[in-house]
């Protein structure tokens, strides 16, 4: 699933896919993966100044910009402070790394730090393969606890058997905040005559009168499926209550997709598609061509990734404003998809975990979130300190992703859930945005996908 | 070289007396010959061995098990095939690649055989330009040409904007994020490419047809029809073989095309079977499923490609 990414244009993975699968099938199936998950094993150092000269490889996926910026940074100082440690760089897109890393965990050479998504069909099954260290024994000794807030930390807690997905032990550590929102153009806005629309409702109703003015209401481009994902995640947000969406998304027994509250929230997305809101043909078109268009005056709402701000700014300037999707009614808290970015995760390979943890906690401490600041990115902790006095759509996002993790409700990314539920929902929400099922059909396929995994 | 000895005059004889070893060649010329060859064989075996039929081998290996491509993995016999024919999505996979050799194989076998025709047939100005221009899709690597093709099927794109221009606004749509005509749009595309290499097949396959033939034809009063149908398609059965080959495997592979257009979508419509092996395989972490797919999608496109060259040889 490509949340983090915006650039995840689809490379040629390769129409070789059965010779790569004969590459993955040189590997046993499991044959290596002795589990060296005997995380007690390690012990905790914070000092690592007096550790012999080493390589620590990291694979990450911050290819962009200013993503790029903080994380040449970071190492760079990190290498500075620690000269005994090389810093060995492998940077790759976020579908590349996705597609890599299973292999290269299984590998005789695997990387000591990666950057894995946090969900079910990634990290969900790293853990239980032993493939990662367990982050648990540096949490007192750096901090974590104090520093992140629960929730964020919940977001890549496992059971060790990597039954349960929220809580048990830490897995790995975030450096930036996301969170999905709702973009304007207040220019275009204020053209139709209408504010920022105060709560869900009032949204809901505003579409209408923007659709009966001849415009655009809602930018979406699905053809990749996932992008519908975050449409539906604050629409599920306005009428369910937040802790079902947690277990639903975060595939923990003890929900269900068939309720009242669920089908309202489907019947109300499907709606939006059958008066026309959306723009025409938005399961054929693509992600980037979408926002893009929104960004050169196309519509006049863009449900979508806080990640997308900086991009959007370059072409908008200051006539753009990132906002939250306003409270309903019937929930009357602020509640939206969002989380943190990929997590840093120590390998069961990692040759000294000591280097790799505090490395970890090099590139997420304090000093760290300035340095994400300053490069455009929008900090996991103590996101509103960073924000500056002047008007641009990073500041919005960095006070909203504030407002959300202190007094709102961040709702777990849908596909977490189970190992194929990017592509079931995807799939689904196809069907329902097209007419093609009915919100009860909706429901039924995801409650099947949802209680066959849970049920195991 | 020595003259050949004659038998008789130049066997030694042999007398009882002399002891010690007759001096023998290791190996007669027949089995010298046989070890050379094993020789020369031994490193292209050896890659072939280790490049195709080993990793052949680890695929149908895995097929049995069930694993992540992590943890370790759980031998379930005949599991994921059951599990295969059973999944509507990956049965539809299937379904979905037959509907495609229409698209990339049929349909540009008919195409092409009526403009190869054309083309030899009449003295055309130009004909290396046009061979160029039929044959440059295949030389175009696919993923460009389907974000090309995405773009004509936008729905502000060329097609549209034809329709529109036409007056038939009304038939307008996003080609490939519609239910109903997303598998057509895919399969057009593949037409598109195919065409160009089976006319260009073709045209050399009719070229070499002596040309006394349709002279002969003509003058025993056979019209164009009869002509093609008992001198041209006779006379490029080779070259039909040939083409249907290629077309059908790269119908029954397709990937790229797919990955690239529309992920399998909208909802499952257009996915096929290699694009479920990578799904399967690296997005889902199902490898065992993946595995077992990627068996029976050889089998098939071993199964369909014998029939065509039993069915072409036969006479």
């Amino acid at each position: 699933m490509g949340r983090t990414l915006v650039t995840r244009r689809r490379l040629l993975i390769g129409s070789g896919t059965v010779t790569a699968l004969g590459l993955l099938a040189a590997c046993a199936p499991g044959g290596r993966s002795s589990s060296t998950a005997s995380t007690g094993a390690v012990e905790v150092s914070t000092d690592i100044a007096g550790l012999p000269e080493q390589t620590l490889t990291v694979w990450d996926q911050e290819t962009r910009g200013g993503q790029n910026e903080q994380m040449e940074r970071l190492n760079a100082a990190f290498m500075e402070k620690y000269p005994n440690i090389t810093i060995n760089r492998v940077s790759q897109s976020f579908d590349d790394l996705q597609t890599t890393l299973r292999l290269a965990l299984t590998g005789d050479d695997a990387p000591d730090v990666v950057q894995a998504n946090n969900g079910r069909n990634t990290m969900g099954q790293f853990v239980p393969a032993g493939q990662l260290i367990s982050l648990d024994p540096w949490v007192s000794a750096y901090g974590w606890d104090q520093s992140y807030s629960p929730a964020i930390l919940s977001y890549s807690s496992y059971s060790a058997d990597g039954t349960v997905f929220g809580e048990g032990s830490l897995w790995g550590l975030p450096q930036v905040g996301e969170a999905v929102g709702i973009y304007y153009s207040p220019s275009r806005l204020q053209a139709l005559g209408l504010e920022p629309p105060a709560t869900w409702e009032e949204f809901d109703g505003q579409l209408q009168t923007i659709k009966d003015a001849g415009q655009t209401p809602l930018m979406l481009g699905n053809v990749e499926k996932w992008p519908a994902l975050h449409v539906f995640g604050p629409v599920q947000g306005a009428h369910v209550p937040a802790e079902q969406i947690r277990d639903l998304g975060f595939g923990n027994a003890g929900a269900s997709w068939v309720t009242d509250k669920n089908l309202a929230a489907a019947t109300q997305l499907q709606d939006w598609a059958k008066k026309g809101y959306f723009n025409e043909g938005f399961n054929g078109l693509d992600y980037d061509t979408v926002w893009q268009d929104f960004a050169k005056g196309a519509g006049i709402y863009l449900m979508a990734g806080s990640w997308l701000a900086p991009d959007l700014a370059d072409v908008l300037g200051e006539d753009v404003v990132f906002m939250l999707p306003p409270a309903s009614s019937e929930t009357g808290r602020v509640a939206t998809t969002g989380g943190t970015g990929l997590p840093f995760a120590i390998t069961s390979a990692a040759k000294e975990p000591n280097a790799a943890a505090a490395y970890i906690d090099f590139i997420t401490n304090a000093d760290a979130m300035q340095v994400l600041a300053d490069t455009g990115n929008v900090p996991v902790n103590d996101t509103a300190a960073f924000a500056t006095d002047t008007i641009s759509v990073t500041n919005d996002v960095m006070t909203a992703f504030d407002t959300l993790t202190t007094t709102g409700d961040v709702l777990p990314y849908l596909d977490y859930a189970t190992p194929t539920f990017d592509q079931v929902l995807g799939d689904a929400l196809q069907e329902l945005l097209d007419g093609k099922s009915t919100p009860q059909e909706f429901l039924d396929v995801l409650e099947a996908a949802y209680t066959e995994f849970t049920g195991d | 070289m020595n003259a050949p000895i004659m038998p008789g005059t130049a066997a030694t004889p042999q007398s009882p007396h002399e002891d010690g070893p007759r001096p023998r060649r290791l190996l007669n010329k027949q089995q010298g010959r046989t070890v050379i060859s094993v020789i020369l064989l031994a490193l292209p075996l050896l890659v072939y061995g280790l490049f195709m039929l080993y990793p052949l081998g680890r695929v149908l290996i895995l097929s049995f098990y069930r694993w992540d491509g992590l943890g370790v993995g759980e031998w379930v016999g005949v599991q994921n095939y059951v599990t295969t024919f059973s999944d509507e999505r990956l049965l539809g996979a299937f379904l979905h690649a037959l509907v495609l050799i229409a698209f990339y194989a049929v349909i540009p076998l008919i195409v092409g055989l009526v403009l190869a025709t054309l083309l030899t047939r009449t003295q055309v100005r130009g004909l290396g330009f046009f061979r160029t221009v039929v044959f440059l899709p295949q030389v175009i690597a696919m993923v460009v040409l389907a974000i090309a093709w995405r773009r004509i099927y936008a729905p502000d794109g060329l097609l549209n904007s034809i329709l529109r221009g036409f007056s038939l606004g009304s038939l307008t749509r996003t080609w490939l994020g519609d239910f109903s005509t997303a598998l057509v749009a895919v399969g057009l595309i593949g037409t598109w490419v195919s065409t160009g290499l089976v006319t260009v097949l073709l045209m050399s396959g009719i070229a070499n047809i002596p040309k006394d033939y349709y002279e002969a034809a003509t003058i025993d009063g056979a019209g164009w029809w009869r002509r093609f149908w008992h001198i041209t398609i006779p006379g490029v059965r080779a070259e039909i073989l040939v083409s249907l080959t290629l077309t059908v495997i790269a119908a029954l592979k397709t990937f790229d095309l797919v990955y690239v257009t529309t992920s399998g979508g909208p909802g499952t419509s257009t996915t096929v079977p290699s694009y479920e092996v990578y799904n399967q395989a690296f997005r889902l972490g199902s490898v065992g499923t993946a595995s077992s797919l990627a068996v029976i999608l050889t089998l098939v496109i071993f199964a369909i490609n014998l029939a065509i060259n039993l069915l072409g040889e036969r006479d």
